[in-house]
């Protein structure tokens, strides 16, 4: 088969340097002066050490300041316990929803045509241009215990603001685009013909979405999760105005904050590590999977 | 089976794909939809394999009204135009989806599911690909495999969109044998879009030369040639 792989890169035959003598005088039209190659991965390297390499090795180096014994003590007081609980149980409350939000936003808007399309894909947007404290603002303003709504959930029992409910709406709202925004142009890419084609094998509409629409869309959903995950453990802004900063509604950024003011560095940096790691765990994961999964992603991703 | 297409029309938003047009085809003829883009084949194609559905008219197969049937009970063989294999399964899952897809009362066996498989991949005359991806396939290798994927659920006819649309002129010529061997051996009533009016004449028995959503006219190749009904058609089969 001597077309199969013609879509492939890396099957075609790479020049070899050094063998063609030609080579100073003739280079590809893509291939740039050594000089400006090298400059231009400089400025790249400077800024990656600079903005990422440099901050990471500076909070794990304060919080190890005082060693490895006082960094995980500090991890086993009380408030740091609670926080890294409501932390690990937000993510895994809003995550899973805004996966079933973003698959079905990002359904919605490709597979059917309608009218103010162009409108709605700009609302999904519209966390990522609303800073979080106003959208956190928004939460405390339609369910603070003045508000009519709010007064009968507390008096029912069941507070939203200063509470798990108010930090999981929150967000939830500040990690919406995530999914969906990953999902869509995947989507709009590969548009409906493999779907109708599945219809008209006699797949019901949900055997549809199972077996054809997620798997072709199962790395970008799994990217944006990662992403989604990420940010809602890193949430901030929004979720210091619905928390109020209770003791019992503090996450482990308000609590590294927290920690911070008190002049407790190393219970900060401790904690702020271990966020990072989380962080970095995900990212492992996903290049885990993808390396485990290489064979199914190169056949799924190479031209169709 | 017989189809017939009674006064169908469709409209899309403000503009008319499809003028009423009527039809009637015989059970086991080899149709082609011949019209220019934006003729309204393709729409014409997609309501009676149940993915369109019409503004107005009936679509009968076999006498019966067929026109509220959804595509999973039309059991229509679809080939699309840029054949729409699934990328993330092998040939062998892409033509045994259909028969996996069926209610479990009504599903073969797994040993059945592979022997059917095996004779569809037989049949197009590809025997041993059915580990590949359709990544791994040439043009000509994937147009047979959608065939084997839409003969697999046993359907009741085959509708075919630009079925050679995609390919050089070469594999064009030996597939389109390959489609009429597959009609005759099946003779299942199949209907195929095309824009190529020699692809037309050559491989269909009766010919539908449409144009802007009307049927121009209906004949046999050798009458169409012979006597052209319309400008439209005299100056479209010249080309």
């Amino acid at each position: 088969m001597s077309d199969f792989a013609a879509g492939s890169p890396a099957n075609r035959p790479q020049p070899q340097p050094g063998i063609n003598p030609n080579e100073a005088r003739f280079q590809a039209p893509t291939d740039e002066p050594l000089l400006l190659r090298w400059s231009l991965i400089a400025i790249a390297a400077f800024f990656l050490i600079l903005l990422v390499f440099a901050p990471l090795t500076a909070v794990f180096a304060e919080a190890l300041s005082k060693g490895w014994g006082a960094a995980v003590k500090s991890l086993q007081s009380r408030e740091a316990i609670s926080a890294i609980k409501l932390t690990l149980l937000v993510a895994a409350i809003v995550v899973p929803l805004n996966a079933v939000f973003g698959i079905a936003a990002a359904w919605f808007i490709t597979k059917f045509d309608f009218r103010g399309k162009a409108f709605l894909i700009t609302l999904i947007d519209l966390p990522f241009s609303v800073s979080p404290v106003v959208a956190g603002l928004c939460i405390v303003l339609l369910f603070g215990a003045n508000t009519a709504i709010g007064a009968w959930l507390v008096a029912n029992g069941f507070p939203i603001v200063f509470a798990l409910p108010g930090i999981v709406l929150a967000t939830v709202f500040v990690t919406f685009p995530f999914v969906a925004r990953e999902l869509i142009p995947v989507m709009i890419e590969q548009g409906r013909a493999e779907e109708e084609a599945a219809l008209t094998l006699g797949a019901s509409g949900w055997r549809t979405f199972f077996t054809v629409t997620l798997p072709n869309i199962r790395w970008a959903l799994l990217y944006g999760l990662l992403l989604c995950n990420a940010r809602a453990m890193g949430e901030f802004g929004a979720v210091a105005v619905v928390s109020g900063k209770r003791e019992s509604a503090t996450t482990m950024p308000l609590r590294i904050e927290m920690f911070y003011n008190e002049y407790l560095s190393v219970a900060a940096f401790s904690l702020a590590g271990l966020l990072a790691f989380f962080a970095l765990l995900t990212l492992l994961l996903k290049t885990w999977l993808e390396s485990r999964h290489a064979d199914a992603l190169s056949a799924s991703r190479r031209g169709h | 089976m017989k189809i017939e297409i009674d006064e169908i029309s469709k409209d899309f938003g403000s503009t008319a794909a499809l003028t009423p047009v009527s039809l009637s085809i015989p059970s086991g003829a080899l149709v082609a939809l011949l019209g220019p883009s934006g003729s309204g084949k393709t729409t014409l194609l997609r309501i009676l394999g149940g993915l369109e559905f019409p503004t107005a008219g009936r679509v009968l197969f076999e006498g019966q009204d067929a026109t509220n049937l959804t595509v999973q009970e039309r059991r229509a063989g679809f080939v699309f135009q840029s054949y729409a294999l699934f990328r993330h399964m092998t040939v062998f899952e892409n033509i045994a989806y259909g028969l996996r897809a069926r209610p479990r009362q009504q599903r073969p066996s797994n040993p059945e599911i592979t022997r059917r498989v095996t004779k569809l991949l037989e049949l197009i005359q590809l025997p041993d690909i059915g580990k590949r991806y359709p990544a791994q396939l040439s043009g000509g290798q994937r147009q047979r495999v959608a065939l084997a994927r839409a003969l697999a659920i046993e359907p009741r006819m085959l509708l075919l969109d630009e079925p050679f649309g995609a390919l050089d002129a070469k594999v064009r010529k030996e597939l389109r044998q390959g489609l009429r061997d597959i009609h005759d051996e099946t003779g299942l009533t199949t209907i195929f879009v095309t824009h190529d009016q020699e692809e037309a004449m050559e491989l269909a028995d009766l010919v539908v030369v449409m144009s802007m959503g009307r049927i121009e006219q209906i004949g046999k190749p050798a009458d169409i040639r012979a006597r052209p009904a319309t400008d439209f058609v005299r100056s479209f089969i010249a080309a």
